[in-house]
């Protein structure tokens, strides 16, 4: 949320609700919103941090809006943002854990686990499916977003498939 | 609705075994399967898991060395080839990987030839074809050759060909295994759509999104029925699912 922030204020100047306006737009419905308090208090520890500072309008009958603008420390924090990779997505190590546990504590069938694994990601492929057809097709981005959360499921499935070949092996 | 009819499909204790070169091949090892109408379920499993054999069985595209299959109640044991190639035309509609369309009829001819070889009337087989391809998007490629067209249209028109004589039950095997990401949502999209309006479809595929598009999954490994599922596809109850898979993080 921080970084995606500084990078909405990259562009110029704007208050908190237009900041979360700008987000819902981009990514669509797909993107669980963040709330708008949310919003506020990330705004507010980087302006604390100096990497963003805000400024009082004043509104006529309403109270006054704070519009934040993108500091010199601010730019300099997205620039290096860019320069960085990010870090590999990583297999679900909490599954992996319970499957190479499962023999030795007698109390799990790897088979079995794996199935009830394979039902959740295939309810969640669903949902995604069901996300996907109902976005705007217009929005290349949220799209982007689906696919790439489906195509990461569908390596995990793959991955299940794997463990659940080699393991039926030996069963 | 009685029960028997609600049951456009039934199998059981289906066996087949391969025999070419080297050791026979066990591809179905005991397989027992009900699809009732309206249902949309999707085969999934690993590549030579057998779930292809599987499908030809229950197309009757080949023959069990033992156990039975029930169309709409009715015991098929004692069909020949020549019956079932009826019953490809009138219950069963098929989509291959690779379309298989007669490569030189045009698009209007391929869909029609099975509604003209089921004897309907030649004014109705064309209005048939009109509507379905209007319906998958395919007006004006009615005088095209398969060769002409992309992979994913050529598809849309092996559908058309399934669908023209309304069989109550669609098998596809692996339908969007020879087409990209596109073709492959485009797929999705229409067998979803025709499910919705009723349509018992029995898909077959090792990609895990195509099969989500249906509401029961069966995996299948080493010719064997290891799980079968229904997919609810309601919200999730944690915070794990679509909002966690979806989440971005700094």
């Amino acid at each position: 949320m921080r970084l995606a922030l500084l990078a909405l204020l990259a562009r110029g100047p704007a208050h908190g609700y237009e900041l979360k306006q700008d987000l819902e737009q981009l990514l669509g419905a797909a993107y669980p919103q963040p709330n708008v308090g949310q919003i506020y208090v990330t705004l507010g520890r980087l302006e604390k941090t100096g990497l963003i500072e805000g400024e009082d309008v004043e509104q006529s009958s309403r109270p006054n809006k704070k519009v934040y603008h993108l500091t010199d420390a601010g730019r300099e924090a997205l620039r290096a943002w860019y320069e960085e990779t990010a870090d590999e997505p990583r297999v679900r190590d909490e599954f992996f854990m319970k499957l190479a546990l499962a023999p030795q504590t007698g109390l799990a069938d790897q088979i079995a686990l794996i199935n009830r694994q394979r039902r959740q990601y295939l309810n969640t492929m669903r949902q995604l499916s069901k996300l996907a057809a109902a976005e705007d097709r217009d929005n290349r981005i949220s799209h982007l977003l689906i696919e790439g959360a489906m195509l990461h499921l569908q390596a995990d499935l793959d991955w299940l498939e794997r463990c659940q070949e080699e393991l039926e092996e030996l069963q | 609705m009685s029960e028997s009819t609600a049951e456009v499909l039934r199998a059981e204790g289906l066996v087949k075994t391969h025999h070419g070169e080297g050791a026979p091949a066990r591809a179905v090892r005991g397989v027992d399967l009900r699809v009732t109408r309206g249902e949309f379920v999707a085969i999934t499993g690993p590549s030579g898991a057998g779930k292809s054999t599987l499908l030809h069985l229950l197309g009757g595209l080949q023959r069990p060395d033992a156990g039975s299959i029930w169309l709409d109640g009715e015991c098929t044991d004692g069909y020949g080839e020549a019956r079932w190639a009826v019953e490809r035309r009138r219950r069963i509609g098929i989509v291959f990987q690779f379309f298989n369309l007669v490569s030189d009829l045009s698009v209007a001819d391929n869909v029609e030839l099975p509604a003209l070889l089921a004897g309907v009337p030649p004014r109705k087989a064309r209005a048939g074809r009109e509507e379905l391809l209007a319906e998958l998007g395919l007006q004006g490629k009615e005088r095209s050759m398969p060769g002409e067209l992309s992979g994913g249209e050529q598809q849309r028109v092996a559908l058309a060909r399934a669908l023209v004589n309304h069989p109550p039950l669609l098998l596809a095997d692996e339908p969007a295994g020879s087409l990209d990401s596109r073709g492959t949502r485009e797929v999705m999209r229409l067998l979803s759509r025709f499910h919705r309006r009723g349509q018992t479809i029995l898909l077959v595929t090792h990609d895990a999104r195509l099969a989500s598009a249906a509401d029961r999954v069966i995996s299948f490994f080493d010719g064997r029925i290891a799980d079968d599922a229904e997919l609810d596809g309601g919200a999730p109850t944690r915070r794990a699912g679509t909002s966690g898979v979806l989440e971005l993080r700094d």
